[in-house]
């Protein structure tokens, strides 16, 4: 279906986003990107625009509302300083492969080089944080280059791609067709699955004694969801997570056995190290999730299935690679593999979650202290949202309590900036997160330090109304890096503790409905009553000052030496 | 595998796109290694460019770094080679004072020794040319410098594997993908 029609290179953009389907776009006006803004204006009806308050904002929305709705989100900014502020968000896309597609304007291509006025050379500064971009100055190039943006964004290893056009390729008029790209010479967005190399791993795991799924994200963008669930049910294999892949395997399934990582659970971790055979499916061996790599699972014979040939053996070797998108894997190897018993294996699992829940879990949970702890509040969210709420996350402690004892029963329910570690990302990827999915329940859970890095949002939620439900986990410290000025740095709390200002008050400012909790006996009520209020709603709860984040491997040390205190 | 630094020569086939070298510069870039030497040029594809990049790294590290290249949406293939599974070669140029030429009948051996030749003689100066490995480029400079060079350029590497490197029949397998 192609359409004649002679337009600018404006419009075009418009039409080329209405192709791909896309009915909301983030973003931020400014001089170089306005005829795209003033061609926005008159598609207002078929294409809606969040204003976001900054442009990072609009980045890490689009990341929230690609990351729950399985689609391309889409951020817009002028040329200079609009596009720079979006670089923080695309960066944190490339490293946790969230399919973005970012449109900046850029001054006319005659003053390309000249230091025009808001010129700023975001192809270079973009290039090593995107999948792709690309620069357009002449109209003609819009519609193919758009079309080729998406299929690389949304395709393969998902992706950031960056299209900068110029303001005079924006004025200029064309004849425009649209095309979808279904594929790109040089590019091979998903490896040809090798049956030699299933056939390879199915005969090691068959093999294994004490096997060890250890799954990410690949799961979740293969929508490898089902696939996943079979393979783990007919293999009977404990399964552990990175945050990334939490969610994609409902939180009480008996075969979940919990989190890997620098502060996962116990049981996960030590037995990484007395694994026989470790099936690591679509995730990466992050450096939170090994530990020391000389030291890590070196017991073990590691089956890795993942969709990006760059990640076989760049941390881990991988004995038995299967390249292919996971869930294309899993459904050929599933059909191999015998089913085992393996209840002595699955023994240690209870018994190390035996010995987290007694020196960490219970303390976290039930606390028998006056003050409030993060723990007790997922409690609650778990509790009056049924743990179906999309749970999206900063980054610090209150993010690894969050993935620690947040239940989820649906896949896509857990938004966090993992690799890039980003503060700030949560408000504003909650935004996208309830418009990606605008029927569940979407709580930000935010440490007070990272709050105030994005705050400015609330702007967006006031004025957009999106019902985003907000939950301050106050301690007045920068949390995680006091515990490890504390464990690491004999306690000098250099430039940790934050003297905070009244946050109720600041919500209120933006007539958002906002409550702060001290007191234990009000946890519960505040939490239903922020979950039963329509719209947005502000929840701040003051926790212990100076409680620390158990389980945790220090940086630099083994698995092994995992501490519960 | 070994990690010892080895002098690996890297090919890679690619598109011909604004950008794309300063996107291949950033994966060295980013891991802190050095390029000794990098030259552009059309390969034997039409549409087909091609970068011949050297380094001295870890067989681990040229592998990764290959990886990271190849997953580049622009780069079709990309290849690491020792320097015995290549051939390859550098170019240089030597800017001397033409007088030199006549009065010093020892600049007339060190040309006809090192098979260099002469490209040009102007009235002030003349070009001498050389083609070959490293060392005898460096041979020649030395044997030169005496008479003070006006100028010394060296090209990149330019190397051609041994073992074929088949980009044809790759493209016609990422032709199929394009439906």
């Amino acid at each position: 279906m192609s359409e004649k029609l002679h337009i600018s290179g404006a419009e075009a953009v418009i039409r080329c986003l209405l192709a791909e389907g896309v009915d909301l776009i983030y973003g931020y006006p400014g001089g170089a990107i306005m005829p795209v803004y003033d061609e926005l204006y008159k598609f207002q009806d078929q294409l809606n625009h969040v204003l976001t308050r900054h442009e990072q904002g609009a980045t890490h929305a689009a990341q929230g509302y690609a990351r729950t709705s399985g689609k391309v989100g889409v951020a817009v900014a002028t040329s200079g300083p609009g596009a720079t502020n979006l670089i923080t968000g695309i960066a944190d896309a490339q490293i946790d492969s969230t399919p973005l597609v970012c449109i900046t304007g850029q001054v006319a291509a005659h003053l390309l080089g000249s230091d025009a006025f808001q010129e700023t050379d975001i192809i270079g500064i973009s290039t090593p944080v995107t999948k792709w971009n690309y620069q357009i100055t002449r109209a003609e190039e819009i519609p193919e280059i758009m079309a080729k943006a998406f299929y690389i964004a949304r395709s393969g290893r998902p992706g950031p791609v960056l299209i900068d056009i110029t303001k005079d390729a924006q004025f200029a008029t064309f004849d425009y067709s649209y095309k979808k790209c279904t594929g790109v010479r040089s590019y091979r967005a998903v490896p040809k699955l090798d049956q030699a190399q299933v056939e390879a791993a199915a005969a090691a795991i068959n093999g294994a004694k004490k096997p060890l799924i250890v799954w990410g994200q690949g799961v979740i963008l293969g929508e490898a969801e089902a696939a996943f669930k079979a393979f783990v049910e007919k293999t009977q294999i404990p399964a552990v997570w990175t945050i990334l892949g939490l969610s994609a395997l409902e939180t009480d399934h008996p075969l979940n056995k919990g989190m890997v990582g620098m502060h996962g659970n116990y049981a996960p971790n030590l037995l990484t190290q007395e694994c026989d055979v470790l099936i690591a499916i679509g995730m990466r061996f992050d450096d939170r999730v090994t530990g020391r790599l000389d030291a890590y699972a070196k017991q073990a014979k590691v089956v890795h299935l993942e969709i990006d040939p760059a990640e076989i053996n760049k941390n881990v070797h991988a004995d038995y690679p299967v390249l292919a998108n996971c869930k294309e894997s899993l459904e050929a190897l599933t059909p191999l593999i015998e089913t085992k018993k393996l209840d002595t294996w699955m023994a240690r699992f209870d018994e190390l979650y035996a010995k987290e829940y007694e020196a960490v879990i219970e303390k976290d949970l039930k606390p028998s202290k006056e003050g409030l702890t993060m723990g007790e509040v997922m409690v609650e969210i778990n509790k009056a949202s049924k743990s179906d709420a999309v749970i999206v996350t900063d980054v610090g402690q209150h993010q690894m309590v969050a993935c620690r004892y947040a239940s989820f029963v649906r896949s896509k329910s857990n938004v966090t900036s993992g690799g890039l570690g980003t503060m700030g990302f949560a408000l504003p990827a909650a935004i996208g997160a309830k418009m990606g999915a605008p029927d569940r329940h979407v709580v930000a859970v935010i440490g007070d330090g990272g709050y105030q890095m994005t705050i400015q949002e609330l702007g967006t939620i006031f004025q957009t109304g999106v019902g985003v439900k907000i939950v301050v986990l106050n301690n007045n410290f920068l949390g995680m890096v006091r515990q490890w000025q504390q464990l690491f740095f004999d306690k000098r709390y250099a430039s940790t503790e934050m003297t905070n200002p009244d946050f109720v008050t600041i919500a209120k400012g933006y007539h958002i409905p906002a409550k702060k909790v001290t007191d234990r006996e009000d946890l519960a009520g505040a939490v239903e009553e922020m979950l039963a209020t329509e719209g947005p709603y502000f929840l701040e709860v003051v926790v212990e000052k100076e409680d620390n984040v158990f389980p945790m491997i220090p940086t630099g040390a083994s698995l092994t030496e995992i501490r519960l205190n | 595998m070994s990690t010892e630094l080895t002098r690996y020569t890297i090919s890679i086939y690619s598109e011909n796109n604004v950008g794309l070298l300063n996107r291949i510069s950033a994966i060295f870039l980013k891991r802190h290694i050095n390029i000794e030497s990098l030259t552009t040029s059309l390969s034997e594809i039409p549409d087909v460019f091609r970068f011949v990049i050297v380094v001295i790294v870890t067989e681990p590290q040229v592998q990764k770094l290959v990886q990271q290249i190849e997953k580049q949406v622009d780069v079709i293939k990309a290849f690491y080679h020792t320097d015995e599974e290549t051939i390859f070669l550098e170019t240089a140029l030597y800017k001397v004072k033409t007088n030199f030429l006549f009065e010093e009948r020892q600049i007339q051996n060190y040309i006809k020794e090192s098979h260099a030749s002469i490209v040009t003689v102007a009235p002030e100066y003349f070009v001498i040319e050389k083609t070959g490995f490293r060392h005898e480029t460096d041979k020649l400079r030395e044997q030169l410098a005496p008479f003070g060079l006006l100028q010394f350029v060296r090209s990149g590497r330019i190397s051609v594997s041994k073992a074929p490197m088949g980009i044809s029949e790759i493209l016609n397998s990422f032709k199929e993908n394009l439906t």
